[in-house]
């Protein structure tokens, strides 16, 4: 019996494992739901893995604990698998979306994942280099989590997403412009086995 | 209108702070508390307060701007953490002594040595004899409404406040946040109060002169004297603050504890991970509770040992160790409030989480079943550390 729906992000410093994570949760308060997100504090530097979470739920939230039992895991970086335990805690049923050019069996063989995790992948990197014109996979990341969980209403979240973006980034248009468009494309482009 | 936004608990404590428009801020960055004055600068860059902002070089000298700026007739607050809030130690009596109603937003942090930047209780701790009112926070929603009710109290009161909430796990938190309008909260606290004006020329007056032998002891008798009768001044002005805002808070908050046999007492941050434990234990069956401290300063020992005297069992729930190898603070405090108390508990203080080890759903179950069994059968020492490897 689980009350929250929670989301693990594995990243290297600097691709916006944390920005991510909390653009989730407004997005997601934006819906009605209740939310939690926060990063895991460590020795940051740039490239060094880190990690971000979020908890939804329709009630009232009160734990402050670690997420431990992830329901979805979203790796920000293919090659974080090689040296970090992303499949950790992950429950059967569990949703493991990568940033990776490879498909999602090429994933599953690679590194042996039970049958009872669902795999996905998308090629974030490429549509953040060919939309924004920097290897920033967060905000598409974003975009494949909400196709294939389904949590948050598509069309809804990209209004509100634009209306954040634009108080963010108001002397930057091609900025928010870039980023709308690679959520819409991961969101397309998601692919599963 | 009031507005419904995501914010962590900086971000929180950096509104209350806009809207509450203190006339001097003086302040210091230390992590994790950083981010409330950083963003409040903002704000004073932008012109959307009318506060003089001081960087200074350091905590010390922060407090002591306020100190001055407070006894000069203006509203004043601070942000600090750990080493931070040390630093400001001496001066943290000097405001106390004087009364002065400066409000300081605090992230719990560890305190050196070992260095390190995450969650312990040891610094707000360290700081409790001041004279002040310490306030701790669940998360972004108290720490927003207890900041702008600590402007409040310490106004009204004459008492300096520091409103707390956990670091990282809430100052670096996000979750939904209730604002309030900000005229709201402008009528709520009208114009700044100050006991005395330093600087007003037709009232000349002396402030922090020598008392020795002669009059000190009765100064410090009178703040004494004064702070055990805030406390029903400050469940009214908590209780008028829940009318106002509609909230519902106490200065302790019991939860499921009518028909408890067993029960958790924290602080913090903490507290909202032991009520998820006890909506479950209850669930099935199980008669435990939990007993939140909003306030630990003043210490509202007679509401503690009302609620507390009838358990079987009674887990203190420590974040922080005196190292005078009879526990923690919290427990200490809530032993002494039960002494007066014809019927107690056993009672047996669990210290956790030290420099921000984790503590889970799983860790506060075990405080339960371990509590139950300590009652029963208790052959072995009054103090634990859990979370700890062995």
């Amino acid at each position: 019996m689980k009350d929250h729906f929670e989301i693990r992000w594995h990243g290297r410093g600097g691709q916006g494992a944390k920005t991510v994570a909390l653009l989730f949760a407004d997005s997601a308060l934006a819906t009605g739901k209740f939310i939690q997100a926060f990063p895991e504090y460590g020795p940051e530097r740039m490239g060094a893995p880190v990690q971000s979470f979020n908890r939804l739920s329709d009630r009232e939230i009160f734990i402050h604990s670690p997420v431990k039992n992830p329901d979805v895991v979203v790796v920000l970086d293919q090659s974080l698998m090689d040296t970090v335990d992303t499949l950790a805690g992950m429950m059967s049923g569990g949703i493991l979306i990568v940033n990776t050019k490879k498909k999602p069996k090429e994933i599953r063989e690679k590194y042996k994942i039970d049958d009872k995790i669902k795999v996905f992948t998308v090629n974030a990197s490429k549509i953040a280099l060919e939309e924004i014109g920097v290897n920033k996979p967060n905000t598409p990341m974003f975009g494949a989590l909400v196709k294939v969980t389904g949590i948050l209403d598509f069309e809804k979240m990209l209004v509100d997403t634009e209306k954040k973006l634009k108080l963010k980034f108001a002397n930057k248009p091609e900025v928010i412009e870039g980023n709308i468009r690679s959520i819409k494309r991961a969101y397309e482009e998601v692919v599963s086995e | 209108m009031r507005k419904i936004v995501a914010k962590t608990g900086n971000e929180a404590m950096a509104e209350a702070m806009r809207q509450i428009n203190p006339d001097v801020v003086a302040a210091y960055p230390i992590t994790p508390a950083t981010e409330i004055v950083q963003i409040f600068s903002n704000f004073v860059n932008n012109g959307q307060v009318d506060t003089i902002f001081v960087p200074t070089e350091s905590e010390h000298s922060a407090i002591s701007a306020c100190v001055g700026a407070s006894a000069s007739g203006a509203r004043v607050m601070t942000g600090t953490s750990s080493q931070g809030l040390a630093l400001m130690h001496e001066i943290l009596f000097v405001a106390g002594g004087l009364r002065l109603p400066i409000v300081i937003c605090e992230v719990n942090r560890a305190l050196s040595s070992p260095i390190n930047i995450h969650c312990d209780h040891s610094d707000t701790m360290a700081s409790r004899d001041a004279g002040w009112i310490q306030i701790f926070s669940e998360n972004p929603q108290e720490a927003y409404d207890q900041t702008i009710l600590a402007m409040k109290l310490s106004e009204d009161l004459f008492l300096p406040s520091m409103v707390t909430t956990d670091g990282f796990i809430i100052s670096h938190a996000m979750q939904k946040l209730e604002m309030y309008d900000d005229k709201e909260v402008k009528d709520y606290l009208g114009e700044p109060k100050t006991p005395f004006n330093f600087l007003n020329l037709d009232d000349p007056i002396t402030v922090g002169p020598l008392a020795l032998q002669d009059y000190y002891m009765e100064i410090k008798v009178q703040q004494s004297k004064f702070i055990n009768e805030s406390k029903k001044k400050i469940i009214n002005i908590l209780q008028d603050f829940n009318k106002r805002m509609g909230r519902n808070y106490k200065v302790v908050e019991d939860y499921f504890m009518e028909d408890a046999e067993y029960a958790i007492v924290c602080l913090g941050s903490t507290a909202g991970t032991a009520r998820y434990v006890v909506e479950n234990l209850r669930k099935k069956g199980e008669k435990v509770g939990l007993l939140k401290i909003r306030f630990y300063r003043p210490f509202f020992d007679e509401q503690i040992m009302d609620i507390l005297k009838n358990l079987k069992g009674c887990a203190v729930l420590d974040r922080s160790d005196m190292f005078a190898s009879t526990g923690g603070h919290l427990f200490n405090d809530v032993k002494s409030a039960l002494y007066a108390s014809q019927k107690h508990p056993i009672i047996r203080d669990y210290i956790y989480g030290l420099g921000g080890r984790d503590i889970d759903i799983e860790d506060i179950e075990e405080v339960f079943k371990d509590i139950k069994e300590f009652s029963t059968n208790k052959n072995e020492e009054f103090v634990k550390y859990i979370t700890v490897r062995e």
